[in-house]
């Protein structure tokens, strides 16, 4: 015989659950963002409020967080169903219906759109590994590792720290080997890079980093000048971030 | 021109718009949210005592622009990069007229550059050729996500592009400002690529393109491509107030700029009105590249002066009195990436 939940558990579990999901831009929780505005839970109906910091957001980055946000607060137990409503966005009506008819991209936007958005997130998810990879390495070579010698180094080298278990995660989400022997250093297709070419990557790899978090500064500033008590909701990504 | 420590600087604003986001000039919502945006930027990125009211921000005028940037902003030369945005406001978003009167009026100090949109296929490209002979165009500024009739942006790379860049030599507009924004066809691409600018700048040699906001969102992609193109530069526009808002943001910006891009191809601009040139100038000649970030060069007054002036000077033909111009001979440079600057 199963328990009744509670609503309250089932609200926070529906939180817990919108906290997996992620900007693909951004590399970061949609509730660290701040762009959940309010979730509520009535007899197993769950509705969700999205906020984000430009009505022009791209529209192919904004769909994927509503759908995904949409899957991930379906599946929690106790909640049979689900609205998640993006808020004062340009394409707000196609995106909200597109979702609750489960459409898909193509659906949604009709002739706008010639395929699916799994390509754009793959993209998106190699330039996050590209970063995290960045930040691990800056983390052996601050404890005494040569920019050359990254390309012998294996995720065994890494210490436990907020930067092993964000490649870790990242390397699980394109199909990466996360095995302890595994190389540290790879391609995003999980080929090791030649010493050679070590570098250059890292370098670029900088780039990326830097792109990314350039890109989180924007929204985050932007949405708290959209919506001013969104302060409230946003948690900083990492320490030495600097204050908005 | 701005004086500093003995130093000075000859200040070119490579992005300004004469716009006209008012009420009277609204289409539809779209317009309404496209000045707001804007706003919600000047806001969020400018220091609390120079935010301008609401009103006085959707529609300025000449008379404040002229003081805001050569009475009050040290610039010597400033450029107009309008954007038209047809599909949100009756008149257009920047002021064709206004800003032609205007620099017909100060030929000194200012440039005015205008638009075409592909899209218009012949009709735009005979539109072109009148304009170029009207304005005596050397540059031409682009917005690729402008929204037109079903379609929501182009890229550099359609045949119809192709065409208007072979004006464009023919024409002598050599200047190709590029501005990536959210919205392109077809929307399950990301709208902030910047490949297509590889395309045209390996075809078209002779002409220069600068990347506004140095391709942000997409900077590690802008840097790769403008590091293996010549002709390819960076814009600083909304990259430059992240000077006050987050100092050691702006250091890493900066340094992957000029390691990737070099110090020659990088200009500054305020991207007025979004924010105004005083503050810009006068916090980058102070700005230094905080000490515990080894891994970039510390900036030099001669980087300084090229970026205010001197790198959109030359692309421009615009004169630079000789005391202006850098130390010769030229402070040491520091590590590049090949083909930085070239």
């Amino acid at each position: 015989m199963s328990v009744p939940l509670l609503q309250a558990d089932v609200l926070s579990a529906v939180t817990a659950a919108l906290s997996t999901v992620r900007d693909p831009e951004l590399d970061e929780s949609i509730v660290d963002l701040g762009f959940v505005r309010q979730t509520s839970v009535v007899d197993g109906h769950a509705e969700v409020r999205l906020r984000l910091p430009t009505y022009f957001c791209a529209p192919n980055f904004a769909y994927l967080m509503v759908a995904d946000a949409y899957d991930a607060v379906s599946s929690v137990p106790g909640i049979h169903t689900t609205t998640v409503l993006l808020e004062d966005h340009m394409n707000s009506a196609e995106i909200n219906a597109g979702v609750a008819s489960r459409a898909g991209f193509v659906g949604s936007f009709g002739p706008e759109a010639t395929g699916e958005l799994d390509d754009l997130r793959l993209t998106f998810q190699r330039k996050a590994h590209t970063a995290c990879l960045e930040r691990a390495c800056q983390l052996l070579i601050a404890a005494g590792w040569s920019v050359d010698g990254l390309a012998s180094a294996h995720l065994s080298d890494l210490p436990k720290s907020e930067q092993r278990s964000s490649l870790l995660r990242r390397r699980g989400d394109i199909g990466l080997s996360v095995a302890e022997d595994a190389a540290l250093f790879v391609d995003d297709c999980g080929e090791p890079v030649p010493a050679e070419q070590v570098p250059m990557r890292l370098r670029f790899a900088r780039a990326v980093r830097v792109s990314i978090d350039g890109n989180a500064h924007f929204c985050r500033g932007l949405l708290t000048t959209r919506y001013p008590d969104a302060v409230a909701d946003q948690k900083p990504l990492r320490p030495g971030q600097e204050a908005i | 021109m701005y004086s500093k420590d003995g130093e000075q600087y000859f200040i070119v604003d490579a992005h300004i718009a004469l716009w006209d986001g008012s009420a009277r000039n609204l289409k539809n919502v779209h317009g309404k949210q496209f000045i707001d945006c804007f706003y919600d930027y000047h806001k969020n990125l400018s220091p609390a005592e120079v935010v301008w009211p609401y009103d006085e921000y959707t529609y300025y005028g000449g008379d404040r622009l002229m003081k805001d940037l050569f009475t009050d902003g040290y610039v010597d030369h400033a450029i107009f990069q309008p954007a038209r945005l047809a599909d949100f406001y009756h008149n257009g978003f920047g002021q064709t007229e206004e800003a032609w009167a205007l620099t017909q009026a100060h030929p000194d100090k200012l440039t005015y550059n205008h638009y075409f949109d592909p899209r218009d296929e012949q009709a735009g490209l005979d539109q072109l050729r009148l304009d170029a002979e009207r304005f005596g165009l050397k540059g031409v500024k682009l917005y690729t996500a402008d929204w037109h009739g079903d379609s929501r942006g182009y890229k550099l790379s359609d045949p119809w592009t192709y065409r208007y860049m072979e004006a464009c030599r023919e024409l002598g507009i050599t200047n190709i400002h590029v501005h990536k924004g959210p919205t392109i066809r077809p929307l399950d691409r990301d709208a902030f690529d910047v490949a297509d600018i590889d395309a045209v700048a390996t075809d078209f040699t002779d002409l220069n393109f600068v990347v506004e906001h140095c391709g942000l969102p997409r900077l590690e992609d802008f840097c790769w491509i403008a590091t293996q193109e010549p002709n390819v530069h960076a814009g600083l526009a909304v990259a430059m107030p992240f000077i006050h808002t987050r100092p050691r943001y702006f250091a890493q910006i900066i340094g992957e700029l000029l390691y990737w891009v070099g110090e020659d191809k990088i200009q500054f601009s305020s991207d007025y009105a979004l924010w105004t040139p005083k503050w810009l100038i006068e916090k980058f000649v102070d700005f230094q590249i905080p000490e515990d970030m080894t891994e970039y060069p510390q900036l030099t007054t001669d980087v300084k002066k090229k970026v205010l002036g001197l790198n959109a000077a030359a692309m421009y033909g615009i004169e630079v009195p000789p005391e202006l111009a850098i130390k010769i001979p030229a402070e040491p440079e520091a590590e590049v990436a090949v083909g930085a600057s070239a």
